[in-house]
């Protein structure tokens, strides 16, 4: 398992590479990823901040949970913070599984968790002002789906 | 103890921490202290309904237990991802 919280750009390519040349007996790896949209046309820079500490503690939970659910083989989730431009690429979930059921449902059942329960704030930045983006009720309804 | 603020709640009181004496027994109370003081903090917990804590960097409510608490944070819905 590995939980990243970092402020530099990733490559998806190499960490795709890196994740699955690591698994042993997993036939299926899903990856998800974030990327930041321009989607009124304006947009200059989208700033992501967080809670350093309860950021990872969030996620490793998230992660653990998953893999016991799903009796996963390995997660990787990386998340940026600070700004990005259009087209940057905001996070990554992977997750390895035997089959690949298992590894797509653990993957929405992270990216669900993410959106609603990590300490994450997105604002943004375009040409006429900047706005903190709000939370929709669909993610939050999306959690509900996965109540044992 | 310490009192975290993130996002619009951060730019609303003007300061991302700050050390506070207080006798506040749960979030709620906590918050009622605060909002006494001045109209900055009365803008950023307005709506209760707008405002997520964590205790001890665990997500909770309100009514929460601040008796052994060392570190309390508030926040508008996370929006990660």
């Amino acid at each position: 398992m590995e939980i990243r919280v970092e402020a530099h750009p990733f490559d998806l390519g190499t960490e795709t590479n890196r994740f699955a040349a690591r698994q042993s007996d997993m036939g299926a790896v899903v990856t998800f990823t974030g990327i930041v949209r321009d989607v009124s046309g304006g947009l200059d820079y989208m700033e992501i901040e967080h809670y350093p500490g309860m950021t990872e503690k969030a996620l490793t939970a998230m992660a653990e949970e998953a893999v016991d659910r799903w009796d996963l083989g390995d997660v990787l989730i990386i998340h940026r913070h600070g700004p990005m431009r259009p087209d940057e690429m905001i996070m990554m979930v992977a997750t390895a599984a035997r089959h690949r059921g298992s590894a797509f449902e653990a993957a929405e059942f992270l990216m669900d968790y993410l959106k609603s329960r990590a300490p994450f704030w997105k604002k943004e930045h375009a040409v006429d002002g900047a706005g903190w983006v709000a939370a929709r009720d669909e993610d939050e309804d999306a959690l509900s789906r996965w109540e044992p | 103890m310490d009192v975290l603020y993130f996002a619009w709640v951060r730019e609303r009181v003007g300061l991302p921490r700050e050390r506070v004496e207080t006798t506040a027994t749960t979030v709620r109370d906590l918050v009622t202290e605060l909002k006494a003081r001045e109209a900055r903090y009365e803008a950023a917990f307005a709506d209760e309904r707008a405002l997520r804590v964590a205790v001890d960097q665990e997500l909770t409510d309100f009514d929460a237990d601040l008796s052994r608490a060392r570190e309390v944070a508030f926040f508008p819905p996370m929006t990660g991802g």
